[in-house]
């Protein structure tokens, strides 16, 4: 593994940008930054970033927002200039790190098509023989002589994509792919990355995900604050980059947990870990607190943020006859949902459901994510009801 | 190095094809404006300055006369205006994508070249309506024009670059353009000047090119840099400037290019 071809080799980069506002965009401010002599102000972005690609590495980038890993993708890729250091790229490279690029709402789809074509380095000859498996790849066949501004955003998302994975070229860029669009592209996005990665392709992914990072990537680096702090294992990386954000996590939690208020939601997952991310059909446990000493049954709606109520709880209900003297419950739910964003509203009843003493909107809210990796590849709908087959 | 790549040309195209596409966008007559509009130009222009103004009572084929020299100009502004604007106006892919950065400055310079040419059929429609006979000396506006996209692509190089990071260069440069309408001599015939100041309007590189058009186009008795300076110095200098400017315009242009991603 080691003697492997090197496709990138990244060399103690630097990059500083000058601040906007010490930036002399009037003649008036230079003729004013000229006679002070201001120092400039600069921000360091990336400070002393090394690391190798191989060939047929399917590398990921992970870092938080603002940890410098788009500049790195810039620089890669060419839009940006380094401060100091060198980057090489062996063979050729993708030049684009965003889907789309140069699309221009005024022009039929097929316009589109042979624009961002021209922008990824294809000729108008190659675009004509790629037009059609693009167009049926996107799924948008009848739409192709209407203005891109008629088409729906996941529209505009599915033809760009469609473009970009027929930029074969020896090493290729995607920049936060899976954030857009919805779970059938998003599908489809791994269905091209499976292809790409059994096909020994070169790909640098950035993303958020780190089931992505865990299940495809062969090598990965973490950026934070302008400087690789984990390079090498993805698992490792994924895992450092969780870690990193549970921290961040666990003081907004806290925060929110510390307000004044009649009721407080901690939840956890099956790790006992606090944090406002589950997989789907992972073990949500929510341990409500509340003050009142005259509750008596407390009731749970879990919304999802679109607005639907999925389901209710009832500690009366569900069988607990009298709330513990210690005014503290917890209950487990089975996140048995599509991926999304939800809240719950937590209210508190006296014993026989007449009076309601209050009530906690939006008391807690959290994402279900997808995870490819389990039997939730074959969610539809919006929850699992309970079922038997019978024959 | 190689800058006109099948690739390049390729992104040229569809850039130039989109902003002639974009242009006449929702308008009911779309691309029959490009030929109206200097169409209309013309005739205001014919109704003042044969009637109202009569400055070039003097000149043969006065009318079209007149229009060369408004075209050329107009493809000096427009040229060098949508130029200095170009990179900034094309941020979205610069910031994005790492295509040569000289390409959006061509693409509008090719852009106002299609104008120009369109324009010119325009003119010649009209010169042979007011009785000019077409002949070889026409082809003549092939070097003319060729300066001229030369004079017009350094300016763009240089003052597009500048643009990126002083916003109040266009506007400099508008104000240059009015004075510079006047300093050229597009309205009044150079026969209104006195001889011993011909020189000087001929160092400006925009008299000598629409001089030499004029001469080509419409009459040989047109005063040219040839037939009116006879110091080699001076003949010289509207060429020397043309290269110069390009020269300049490209060198400030590439050395900036690096880093336009992140200053626009």
């Amino acid at each position: 593994m080691a003697d492997k071809e090197i496709a990138v080799s990244v060399r103690d980069i630097h990059k500083e940008f000058v601040l906007p506002q010490s930036k002399n965009s009037t003649f008036k401010q230079t003729v004013v930054n000229i006679v002070k002599k201001n120092n400039k102000v600069t921000q360091k972005t990336l400070d002393g970033v090394s690391f190798d690609i191989h060939k047929g590495d399917f590398f990921g980038i992970v870092g938080r927002n603002g940890s410098g890993k788009s500049t790195l993708l810039k620089l890669i890729a060419g839009v940006y200039t380094p401060t100091a250091g060198s980057i090489e790229v062996r063979g050729g490279l993708t030049p684009f790190i965003e889907l789309g690029v140069g699309f221009n709402p005024e022009l039929s789809g097929r316009d589109n098509v042979y624009l961002n074509g021209a922008l990824l380095g294809f000729t108008r000859k190659q675009m004509d023989e790629m037009y059609s498996e693009i167009v049926a790849f996107a799924e948008l066949e009848p739409f192709m002589d209407q203005k891109l501004k008629n088409y729906s955003s996941g529209m505009q998302v599915r033809l760009a994509f469609s473009i970009a994975i027929k930029a074969k070229n020896d090493v290729l860029i995607f920049d936060e792919v899976l954030a857009v669009g919805d779970e059938a592209f998003q599908r489809k996005c791994l269905n091209v990355f499976e292809r790409y990665k059994a096909e020994g392709q070169t790909v640098i992914l950035v993303t958020h995900d780190m089931q992505t990072v865990k299940n495809f990537c062969t090598r990965a680096v973490l950026i934070q604050d302008g400087a690789v702090i984990e390079n090498g294992d993805p698992i490792k990386v994924a895992d450092k980059y969780s870690a990193a954000n549970q921290d961040v996590i666990d003081q907004d939690l806290e925060i929110a947990n510390h307000k004044e208020g009649a009721v407080g939601v901690l939840a956890t997952n099956e790790l006992g870990e606090k944090t406002n991310s589950f997989t789907v059909g992972e073990k949500v446990t929510l341990e409500i607190n509340w003050d009142s000493n005259d509750t008596r049954v407390i009731m749970v709606d879990l919304y999802k943020n679109s607005g639907e109520l999925i389901t209710n709880f009832i500690s009366k209900r569900e069988g607990m006859e009298t709330l513990p003297i210690g005014k503290k419950v917890k209950l487990d739910i089975q996140a048995m949902v599509t991926p999304g964003s939800y809240h719950i509203d937590v209210s508190l009843w006296d014993a026989d459901m007449k009076q309601r003493e209050s009530v906690d909107y939006g008391v807690y809210s959290f994402m279900v994510t997808n995870d490819f990796s389990r039997a939730a590849s074959s969610f539809g709908g919006l929850t699992f009801l309970k079922s038997t087959w019978r024959s | 190095m190689r800058y006109m790549t099948t690739k390049n040309r390729a992104i040229l195209r569809e850039m130039v094809v989109t902003d002639f596409k974009v242009r006449y966008q929702g308008s009911i007559l779309g691309y029959l404006w490009s030929l109206l509009k200097p169409l209309f130009l013309f005739a205001i222009l014919y109704v003042v300055f044969t009637y109202i103004i009569p400055l070039g009572k003097d000149i043969q084929h006065y009318p079209v006369y007149l229009l060369t020299g408004i075209v050329l100009w107009n493809f000096f502004t427009e040229a060098t205006m949508q130029g200095a604007s170009s990179v900034v106006a094309r941020g979205d892919l610069i910031r994005k994508v790492s295509i040569p950065r000289y390409l959006v400055v061509i693409a509008s310079t090719l852009s106002a070249l299609i104008n120009l040419g369109l324009s010119l059929v325009v003119v010649i429609i009209f010169a042979l309506f007011n009785g000019v006979m077409p002949s070889f000396e026409w082809l003549m506006m092939i070097p003319i024009v060729l300066e001229l996209i030369l004079l017009a692509m350094g300016i763009s190089f240089l003052l597009s670059a500048m643009y990126v990071k002083f916003r109040d260069i266009t506007y400099i440069w508008e104000i240059f353009l009015q004075a510079g309408f006047y300093a050229t001599p597009i309205i009044y015939p150079l026969t209104k000047v006195p001889e011993q100041f011909h020189k000087w309007f001929f160092i400006n590189p925009m008299a000598q090119i629409i001089q030499d058009a004029r001469y080509a186009m419409v009459t040989n008795t047109t005063t040219t840099l040839w037939t009116s300076v006879h110091s080699w110095m001076v003949i010289a200098a509207p060429f020397v400037i043309v290269v110069a400017v390009f020269i300049v315009g490209a060198l400030y242009f590439k050395q900036h290019s690096a880093y336009f991603a992140e200053d626009i």
